[in-house]
């Protein structure tokens, strides 16, 4: 690790304050950024804890939405959004160990859009909304690919707002070494349709599988997934996994999920 | 009713209560006076030539003490190799050199290349990143077979090849075997990988030398299984200091597994530069330079056949086998894939020829040695799937088919050089059948089918060589070393025993076993004894754990020694009860005069043996302290039958372990609870390496899974609650404890009870799936479903 700065605001006009100075980066749970500086691949001057901002904490269910401030840790939706939307908290429950879900944020998560993670694929399958400090940025809108996001550089998240659906379902097929997601999919269904969204799979990183949407949304049943392949051309191909699997997962995960829902 | 003391009983392990609360003194615990601290630059490219290499920037940087490179050792030797094999032509097999700081060439990607000592462990490695490296990437040899081919890149410039040695084995027997095979009714042949292996113990390697500028003397803390091996090789061989001039500290080790018995560059190292700066320098391995700088283990490529008669006998086996040595040899690598694997290729069976061939092969890649097991598994799983293989082509049961061609005579010399000298094959797996309710295993099947998944029962045997070794043979196959151990029982005056032996417990729970051992010979406490290891300065010259043999051979000479105490405390007592010695008798901590009701207690026989008032000094020395070394006369062959049954998802390929029984034949059991957690452990590392394990290499040389995010380690949830069994006992007939050794067992005779059990449940579904190489991941599975 090289020498940095480190402040730590209680407020997130003091922090995107700090964010200005040059070269200084924001700092979530440091379940991703804190191993990247200790291989020395990355050296920010200053680092910016969000964690000591209160209205960046906690999860609250309001109407047909759950909203998560963007520093709340994996550990707190688990417990806390287990009423409001039971398969978002099954899916923070079930990221990493217990002391990456009692640090790792779902800000951190969403900022760093490592094509094998969960949350991006809740946010995604849930059309959620990602609340920023200068706008609010549609789920369909955020993820352009693996490691990247529409995020400018120093804008925080600080929420996410996720609609609740009628049913939803995260199934995640665990890379045997890491445990993130080889293939990780999140169905969820709405009285406007169906989502599904689609991590670990894609060297992209985080999509919507549409064709399966469309099939769902005619027929919801794992059935209606029975003559859908998904091409394996854009598919992630490396030792856990080729291509040709890893698309074959997309397509079981997906079956898991509906039938999960049913 | 088990017992409650001594041997047979389960004292939980006294050292864990330091181990469980943080109060362990590892390597790394140990932090010396005006400490410096080392990072070694490394390469990053697998095969180059060093054309410069630019300090000066480095040098000057804050906290630099200085920067050694190759040519700083120039003046010594290299790491010594400690076993040399002779080929099958009579030819000793080509040892390069090894040098403690690259010269000249880099070998493997984390081959050292220079080593920076600064004021602190950062300063260090910033100072590291200033090098400058001039080198010149060379094309990398990774596949053995690409290695051996004319014209391939040669790892050493100096060696005719990449073949270290082609072993035969034995070689009068080829013509033989050959015969046999052309006479066979049947032959299977199975083509196999045995997939190369990171160790990972949870310590990664540390080093601390000191140099003492006023007595002269060095010392040198490590993360060793052997420290007196490290003095030897290190002083005799490396640095040329003299035994009595360097001091070996061993403390407690977090896990060894074969790959902290080598000697290692940076040891060397920390030990030379503390002399050179005349401070102490510590080095502390990351997780991501033990994954490229600790030796690596098996790492076989394999083809076996098993010929057949009409009445389904075993008549002949043959194997060939290219084994990796990685760039350069580790310590004891040349004797891994000869003598302790083509010696176990008889197994548990009767087939009267065999004939192995082994070649060892030099790659750009880090260099391979004993993982637990060291050769035994590799014998064991080619044999026992070659086995499997057979039965199901010829549709007979393969348990039956084992059974049929068990040994079942002792002692039983087999084609492969060894003499098991006891066993009982038929009644370990009697006991399998037994625990692991292989009766119900069809109804398991049927409640497992009507979910979906795919049920698979896999069997095997094996048979291990441990309690190593015999001196004298180990000589004649060229081990540089002898391997005896040692033990000296001290005895105080109060009665209390301290035993100082050559053996090191880094997880095997010596400190609680052999006090029970000593508790059973004098019928006295085990809190009144403790057991001192891994210190040179205070135990005999000993040989160190692995290879099973701490309770065989070093637990046989604190028998020894502690026997040559009571010896000598039973003239004491004749002399205080004005008995004759003959009528002396020790039980329950007291001695007594045969017939009568006369007795002393131990302590006032060891107290008189140190305050000798009353002392016969003409006839025997006061004091009581002993010392014995203990050389076995043969190998022990712990043995066993293993069942393991899978469910496979057919959907994903993903295996999970649903049951294991273990039945094992250990002979004698000192602490039953302690062989137990040692049978797990191996079946986690067994388990491990068919499922999960495996270190991948790219072709330039590149270790793709070089962290835990890649390289997949068991974890609780990998594995079952297991069933084992060591009640089966044959006791070891040429060791006083009657013991075998347990430590390797699980490791040796999980991966392939794991790969029969799912090629069964694969077979059961219709898929004509004879193999999959390991690690059996669900990707692998389901690429062979759908292959
Ligand atoms: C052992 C292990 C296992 C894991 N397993 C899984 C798994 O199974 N599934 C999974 O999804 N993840 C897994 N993770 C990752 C984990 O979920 C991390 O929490 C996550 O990747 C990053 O969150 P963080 O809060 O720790 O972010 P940090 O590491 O602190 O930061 C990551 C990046 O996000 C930026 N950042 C942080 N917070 C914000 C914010 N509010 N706004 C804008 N930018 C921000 C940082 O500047 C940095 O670039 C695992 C991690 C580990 C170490």
């Amino acid at each position: 690790m090289y020498n940095f700065e480190f402040e730590r605001p209680a407020s997130l006009a003091d922090a995107v304050a700090a964010l200005g100075a040059e070269e200084a980066q924001a700092l979530g749970g440091g379940q991703t950024l804190i191993p990247t500086l200790k291989q020395r691949l990355a050296s920010p001057a200053k680092l910016v804890s969000l964690t000591g901002i209160a209205e960046m904490q906690g999860v609250s269910a309001a109407g047909s939405s759950v909203t998560i401030g963007g520093a709340t840790t994996h550990a707190t939706v688990a417990a806390e959004a287990a009423g409001a939307y039971p398969a978002l908290a099954a899916l923070a429950g079930n990221i990493g160990d217990p002391a990456v879900r009692n640090r790792g944020t779902i800000g951190g998560s969403l900022a760093n859009n490592d094509p094998s993670a969960c949350y991006p694929a809740a946010a995604l399958g849930s059309g959620a909304t990602i609340v920023t400090n200068a706008r609010e940025i549609a789920a369909d809108d955020y993820f352009q690919g693996m490691f990247t996001t529409a995020l400018d550089e120093g804008e925080i998240i600080t929420e996410v707002r996720f609609p609740v659906p009628e049913a939803a379902s995260y199934q995640k097929f665990e890379q045997p070494a890491s445990r993130f997601a080889l293939v990780g999919v999140f169905a969820a269904k709405y009285a406007d349709g169906v989502r599904v969204a689609v991590t670990g799979a894609s060297e992209e990183g985080v999509f919507r599988w549409s064709e399966a949407e469309a099939a769902l949304n005619h027929d919801f049943r794992t059935d209606a997934l029975m003559d859908l392949d998904i091409n394996p051309a854009n598919m992630i191909g490396d030792m856990h996994g080729s291509k040709a699997y890893r698309a074959h997962l997309v397509k079981v995960m997906t079956k898991r999920a509906v039938a999960a829902m049913l | 009713m088990p017992k409650d003391h001594g041997i047979g009983a389960s004292p939980k392990r006294r050292e864990d209560v330091r181990f469980l609360s943080g109060t362990g003194n590892y390597t790394d615990d140990i932090n010396l006076r005006g400490q410096a601290y080392v990072h070694f630059l490394r390469s990053d490219v697998a095969h180059g030539r060093i054309n410069g290499i630019d300090t000066a920037a480095a040098a000057a940087m804050p906290g630099v003490l200085r920067i050694f490179t190759g040519a700083d050792f120039e003046g010594v030797g290299g790491l010594p190799c400690g076993w040399q094999v002779t080929d099958k032509h009579g030819q000793p097999m080509q040892e390069p050199g090894h040098p403690v700081l690259a010269q000249g060439k880099v070998r493997h990607v984390g081959d050292p290349i220079a080593a920076v000592v600064a004021e602190t462990a950062a300063q260090a490695r910033d100072a590291a990143e200033a090098i400058e490296l001039d080198i010149e990437e060379l094309p990398a040899v990774v596949d053995m077979k690409a290695a051996l081919q004319e014209g391939a890149p040669k790892v050493h410039d100096d060696l005719t090849s990449n073949l270290c040695y082609d072993w035969g084995f034995v070689e009068e027997n080829k013509g033989a075997v050959e015969e046999a095979f052309q006479k066979a009714a049947h032959v299977t042949t199975l083509e196999l990988i045995n997939n190369r292996l990171v160790a990972n113990p949870m310590e990664p390697r540390v080093a601390v030398g000191d140099f003492n500028r006023a007595s002269g003397d060095s010392t040198l803390y490590t993360t060793s299984q052997n420290p007196h091996v490290i003095r030897l090789l290190m002083g005799a061989f490396v640095l040329g200091i003299p035994e009595h001039k360097l001091r070996v500290v061993a403390p407690d080790v977090g896990g060894g597994f074969g790959t902290k018995i080598f000697h290692y560059a940076e040891e060397a190292f920390c030990t030379f530069a503390a002399k050179a700066l005349n401070r102490p320098v510590k080095w502390t391995a990351s997780r991501s330079e033990a994954f490229i700088s600790d030796a690596h283990g098996r790492d076989h490529v394999t083809k076996i056949q098993l010929a057949l008669d009409a009445d389904n006998n075993f008549t002949a086996l043959r194997t060939d086998t290219y084994a990796n040595m990685g760039a350069y040899l580790s310590t004891f690598a040349p004797s891994v894939p000869t003598w302790l694997h083509g010696t176990l290729m008889a197994g548990n069976y009767r087939t009267p020829l065999i004939y192995v061939n082994v070649k060892a092969v030099f790659t750009n890649t880090v260099p391979v040695d004993a993982y637990r097991g060291a050769g035994r598994p590799e014998a064991t799983y080619q044999l026992e799937r070659v086995i499997d293989k057979a039965a199901r082509e010829l549709g007979v049961d393969p348990i039956a088919l084992r059974r049929q061609n068990f040994i079942t005579e002792f002692p039983y010399a087999t084609p492969v050089a060894v003499e098991y000298d006891t066993g009982d094959y038929n009644a370990t797996m009697d006991k399998l059948e037994e625990i692991g309710d292989l009766a119900g295993f069809a109804a398991r099947r049927r409640e497992s089918e009507a979910r979906g998944m795919l049920r698979g029962l896999g069997v095997n045997c094996y048979i291990e060589a441990c309690g190593i070794a015999p001196s004298n043979l180990v000589g004649q196959l060229g081990a540089r070393a002898g391997l005896y151990e040692s033990a000296t029982v001290r005895v105080n005056a109060t009665g209390g025993l301290v035993v100082m032996t050559g053996s090191h417990s880094h997880g095997q729970g010596h400190e609680t076993s052999f006090p029970q051992v000593i508790a059973e010979m004098i019928g006295i406490d085990e809190s009144m004894v403790e057991i001192v290891h891994g210190d040179t300065a205070n135990t005999p010259m000993g040989m160190g754990t692995y290879g099973s043999r701490s309770l065989a051979v070093g637990g046989s000479a604190m028998v020894r020694a502690t026997e040559k105490i009571i010896a000598k405390a039973k003239k004491i007592a004749a002399h205080l009860m004005e008995a004759a010695e003959a009528d002396i008798e020790l039980k329950d901590g007291a001695f007594s005069v045969a017939g009568t009701d006369k007795s002393v207690a131990w302590g006032d026989v060891c107290l008189a043996a140190y305050v000798p008032h009353n002392y016969p000094l003409e006839e025997i020395e006061p004091g009581l302290e002993e010392t014995a070394f203990y050389d076995p006369s043969n190998f022990t062959y712990p043995a066993g039958a293993y069942a393991c049954e899978v469910e496979v998802d057919p959907e994903t390929g993903k295996v999970t372990i649903e049951r294991f029984a273990a039945a094992d034949d250990f002979g004698n059991v000192v602490n039953p609870m302690i062989v137990s957690g040692q049978v797990h452990g191996g079946l986690a590392q067994g388990i491990g390496q068919a499922l999960l394990e495996g270190a991948v290499y790219d072709e330039n040389g590149q270790l793709l899974n070089a962290s835990y995010m890649d390289y997949a380690m068991p974890r609780a949830s990998d594995v079952p609650f297991y069933t084992v069994d060591h009640s089966c006992v044959t006791p070891c007939t040429h060791n006083p404890l009657g013991v075998k050794g347990c430590g390797e067992a699980g490791a040796i005779g999980s991966p392939p009870a794991v790969v029969n059990a799912v090629v069964d449940a694969l077979q059961s579904a219709g898929r004509d799936v004879t193999h999959i190489d390991m690690p059996l991941s669900p990707s692998r599975v389901w690429q062979a479903m759908h292959g």
